[in-house]
C-alpha cells in the first residue's frame, strides 16, 4: 500500500513535468505583458522535432535543443508581428497554433509510430536511496529534475533580481519603463523568446519522455491549453502556477483510478477538469477584489492576484 | 464626399486587398517550396480534389455550410469587440441540444415539426452556450478568451459522456458515436447531391441577414460603437454590455444551428467530434477578412476548397492532407504581417 502511494506521488511529479516547463514558459511570457497564445501547437511542432531530430542524429541532447529553438522561432514570429508590427497578439498566437499544428503532423508523417531514442531514468546517487524521499523525488529522467529545479529559479528570478523586476515592470507599466530608459519592446521580445524556449522543452519532454515516440495524435494535444489556463489559475505566481500543474498531474492520475469506479465515465472528461477550475478560480479572484473597501474573506483574498496590468497590450512608444 | 474623394478611396481599398492577396499567395508559394513541394502540382491537386466534378464540388459546399454559418456569427462578436474562441462549444452544444430532441421519439409530434424544433433547440443550445461566456465576462470578471476556452473543453467533457454514457450505442459504446438517427430526421440530399440544399440555402440567408444587420441597421451601428469604445457608447445612451451579449447570442444561435445541422445534414448522429474544428476555422476566416463582412463568404469558399481539395492529397501526390492546414496558417500569418506592416506606413 505504501509503496503504490510513493508510486503514485513519483507519477504525478513525472506526469505534471512538461506541464510545468510550458507553464513557466508562459508565466515569464505573460509577465512582460505578452500573451503567447501558440502554446497548444508549439508544444506539438517542438515535440516534433525533438524526436525527429534525435533519431537523426541518435542524440537525446540535440533532440532537446532543437525542440528549444523551435520553441524560440515560433516566439519569434509571434514577437515580429505581435510586438513590432503591433497587431493582436491573441490573433497572431491563433493562427501559430493552428499553424504549428498541422505543420508538426505534415513533416512528421514520415517518422509516425517509429521507434525512437527516449530518455531513462537517472537516480541521483546517495538521494535515491532515503526512504519514502528517495523513489518520490530523485529517481526520475533528467527532464523532471529541470522542470523541479526551474520552479524555483522561476521564482527567484522574477521576485529577487533586477531583471525580473524589470520585466514585472515592463509587464505592469511599460510607459512608465519607457520614461525611465527601459526599452520595454525589447524586454518584452527577449523574455518571449526565453519563455518559447521553455515551451520548446515541454514539448520534447513529451516525446522524449513523458509519451516517447511521434504519431497522430501524439498524445500531448490540449495540453497548450491547459498551461494557459494553469498560467491563471496559478495568478501569474511561478509557485501557484507549480503547484497548479501537480493538482492538474494529480487529476490525470485520479482519472486513470476513477475509471474503474465510474467505466461508463470516458477518462477525456476528468481531462476537462482544470478547466472548470480555471473559471471558478477567475470568479473568485473577481470577487476577492476589494471594490468596496469592506475586507473579504481570508480565503478569496488568499486566492486573489493581479494579471499584468499591460498583458495583451501591444506598447509602442509616441 | 466628391465622387473622385470614393473613387481614389476604392481604388486604395482595391490596391490594399490586392497587394494583401499577392502577398499571402506568395508566402504560401515559398513555403510550399520550403516544403520542398510544387506549388502548381498542389494547387492543381486542390482545385481537381475540390471543384472538377459536381459530387465533388457539392461535397465542398457542405465544408462552406457551418464555415460560412460560424464566420456569420464570428462577425458579430468581433464587430463587439468580443474574441468568441468558445464557438466550438456553442456548436457542439447545438449538436447536443437537436439530437437530444430528436431522441424524443416518443413525441406525438410528425417528423417534420420535431425536425424544426431540433434546428430551433439547436439554436437555443448555441446561444445558451454563448450567453454563459458572456455573463462570465460581464458579471465574473473572466476574459471572453479564457471563459470561452473553458466552456470548450466542458463541452466537449460534455458530449463524450453523453456518447459514453446515457446515449451510447446499443451494445457497446465507441468512439463512433450514437446510433444513427431515424431516417426521417435526416435531411435529404437530391440524388448525386452531397450537400443538404436547405443547409446551403440557411447558411447563405444566414450570410445575407448578418450584411443587413452590420450594415444597415441601427443596432450594428450600436454594436460597432460598443466594440470600438464602450465608455463612448454609454454617453450616447447605448449598453454596451446589453449590446455585446445580443451579439454573444447570435453568435451562439448561428453556431449551434452548425452543430443541429451537422447531427441532421452530415453525420446523422451524434459524434465527439461533431464541430470538426470548423469553429476554430472560422475564426482564421474572419481574421483573414480583416474582421469585414464581404470578403467572407470568398474566403469561406477557399477555406473549403482547401479543406475539401486536400482529403486526396495522399493519393494523388503522397502527401499528407494536414497541408490544407499549414496553408489556411500561412495565409492568414501573412496577411497579419501585411496588415502590420500597412499600419506601420500610415504612421510614417
Amino acid at each position: 500500500m505504501e509503496s503504490s502511494i510513493i508510486n503514485i506521488i513519483a507519477g504525478i511529479i513525472a506526469i505534471a513535468s512538461p506541464l510545468i516547463l510550458a507553464a513557466l514558459g508562459e508565466t515569464i511570457t505573460e509577465k512582460g505583458g505578452i500573451i503567447n497564445l501558440s502554446l497548444d501547437g508549439t508544444i506539438l511542432l517542438s515535440a516534433m522535432t525533438g524526436f525527429t531530430v534525435a533519431l537523426q542524429t541518435d542524440s537525446l541532447f540535440t533532440g532537446f535543443a532543437a525542440a528549444a529553438l523551435t520553441g524560440v522561432v515560433v516566439a519569434a514570429v509571434l514577437a515580429v508581428i505581435a510586438i513590432w508590427l503591433q497587431q493582436s497578439q491573441v490573433a497572431v498566437g491563433f493562427a501559430l497554433t493552428f499553424l504549428c499544428r498541422d505543420l508538426a503532423y505534415f513533416l512528421g508523417n514520415p517518422y509516425a509510430k517509429q521507434k525512437g531514442l527516449q530518455l531513462t531514468t537517472l537516480p541521483l546517487p546517495y538521494l535515491d536511496s532515503i526512504p519514502v524521499l528517495g523513489p518520490i523525488f530523485f529517481s526520475h529522467t533528467i527532464i523532471v529534475y529541470g522542470s523541479m529545479v526551474a520552479i524555483p529559479m522561476a521564482w527567484y528570478f522574477l521576485y529577487h533580481t533586477n531583471q525580473g523586476l524589470t520585466l514585472r515592470l515592463v509587464g505592469e507599466n511599460p510607459n512608465a519603463c519607457w520614461a525611465r530608459g527601459i526599452k520595454p519592446r525589447i524586454v518584452q521580445t527577449m523574455y518571449t523568446l526565453v519563455g518559447g524556449a521553455l515551451i520548446g522543452l515541454a514539448g520534447a519532454a513529451f516525446s522524449l519522455a513523458i509519451k516517447p515516440g511521434w504519431g497522430r495524435p501524439q498524445g500531448c494535444e490540449g495540453i497548450g491549453w491547459i498551461a494557459l489556463a494553469l498560467v491563471i489559475f496559478g495568478s501569474w505566481h511561478p509557485l501557484r502556477v507549480a503547484a497548479g500543474a501537480y493538482l492538474f498531474g494529480f487529476l490525470q492520475i485520479l482519472g486513470i483510478y476513477l475509471q474503474d469506479f465510474f467505466p461508463t465515465i470516458p477518462s477525456q472528461v476528468f481531462q476537462t477538469a482544470p478547466f472548470p477550475l480555471m473559471i471558478f478560480t477567475l470568479i473568485l479572484i473577481h470577487l476577492g477584489k476589494d471594490t468596496t473597501g469592506k475586507k473579504r474573506l481570508r480565503l478569496l483574498r488568499l486566492l486573489s492576484g493581479n494579471p499584468p496590468q499591460a498583458l495583451g497590450k501591444s506598447y509602442h512608444p509616441s | 464626399m466628391d465622387q473622385s474623394k470614393i473613387i481614389s478611396r476604392w481604388r486604395q481599398a482595391g490596391t490594399s486587398s490586392l497587394m494583401t492577396t499577392l502577398l499571402a499567395l506568395g508566402a504560401v508559394a515559398g513555403m510550399l517550396l520550403l516544403l520542398d513541394l510544387d506549388p502548381f502540382a498542389i494547387s492543381s491537386a486542390l482545385t481537381s480534389g475540390s471543384i472538377t466534378t459536381w459530387v465533388k464540388f457539392s461535397y465542398m459546399l457542405s465544408v462552406l455550410v457551418p464555415l460560412l454559418l460560424c464566420s456569420c456569427g464570428l462577425l458579430f462578436t468581433f464587430r463587439a469587440g468580443l474574441w468568441n474562441i468558445g464557438i466550438e462549444g456553442q456548436v457542439i452544444c447545438g449538436a447536443i441540444c437537436s439530437t437530444f430532441i430528436l431522441r424524443l421519439d416518443s413525441l406525438p409530434l410528425p417528423p417534420a415539426t420535431l425536425f424544426a424544433t431540433a434546428l430551433i433547440f439547436s439554436c437555443l443550445g448555441g446561444a445558451l452556450w454563448g450567453l454563459l461566456a458572456s455573463l462570465l465576462k460581464n458579471h465574473g470578471g473572466v476574459n471572453e478568451i479564457f471563459g470561452g476556452l473553458g466552456l470548450n473543453f466542458v463541452a466537449q467533457g460534455f458530449i463524450l459522456w453523453l456518447i459514453f454514457g446515457p446515449w451510447k450505442r446499443a451494445g457497446i459504446a465507441s468512439m463512433s458515436g450514437t446510433d444513427l438517427l431515424a431516417k426521417d430526421f435526416w435531411l435529404t440530399n437530391p440524388a448525386g447531391w452531397r450537400v443538404a440544399p436547405l443547409a446551403l440555402g440557411l447558411a447563405l440567408l444566414a450570410f445575407l441577414l448578418t450584411c443587413i444587420i452590420l450594415g444597415a441597421t441601427r443596432f450594428g451601428l450600436q454594436l460597432q460603437s460598443s466594440g470600438r469604445n464602450a465608455q463612448a457608447a454609454r454617453l450616447f445612451g447605448i449598453m454596451p454590455r446589453f449590446t455585446t451579449t445580443i451579439a454573444m447570442l447570435l453568435c451562439g444561435s448561428l453556431a449551434g444551428l452548425t452543430g443541429g445541422l451537422q447531427v441532421t445534414g452530415v453525420y446523422h448522429r451524434l459524434i465527439p467530434s461533431i464541430s470538426s474544428g470548423y469553429g476554430y476555422l472560422a475564426l482564421l476566416v474572419v481574421m483573414l477578412a480583416n474582421y469585414k463582412t464581404l470578403p467572407v463568404p470568398f474566403i469561406s469558399l477557399i477555406f473549403a476548397c482547401l479543406a475539401a481539395g486536400s482529403i486526396q492529397l495522399p493519393m494523388v501526390l503522397q502527401v499528407d492532407s494536414s497541408l490544407s492546414g499549414v496553408i489556411q496558417g500561412t495565409l492568414v500569418l501573412s496577411a497579419l504581417i501585411v496588415h502590420g506592416i500597412q499600419k506601420r506606413r500610415k504612421k510614417e
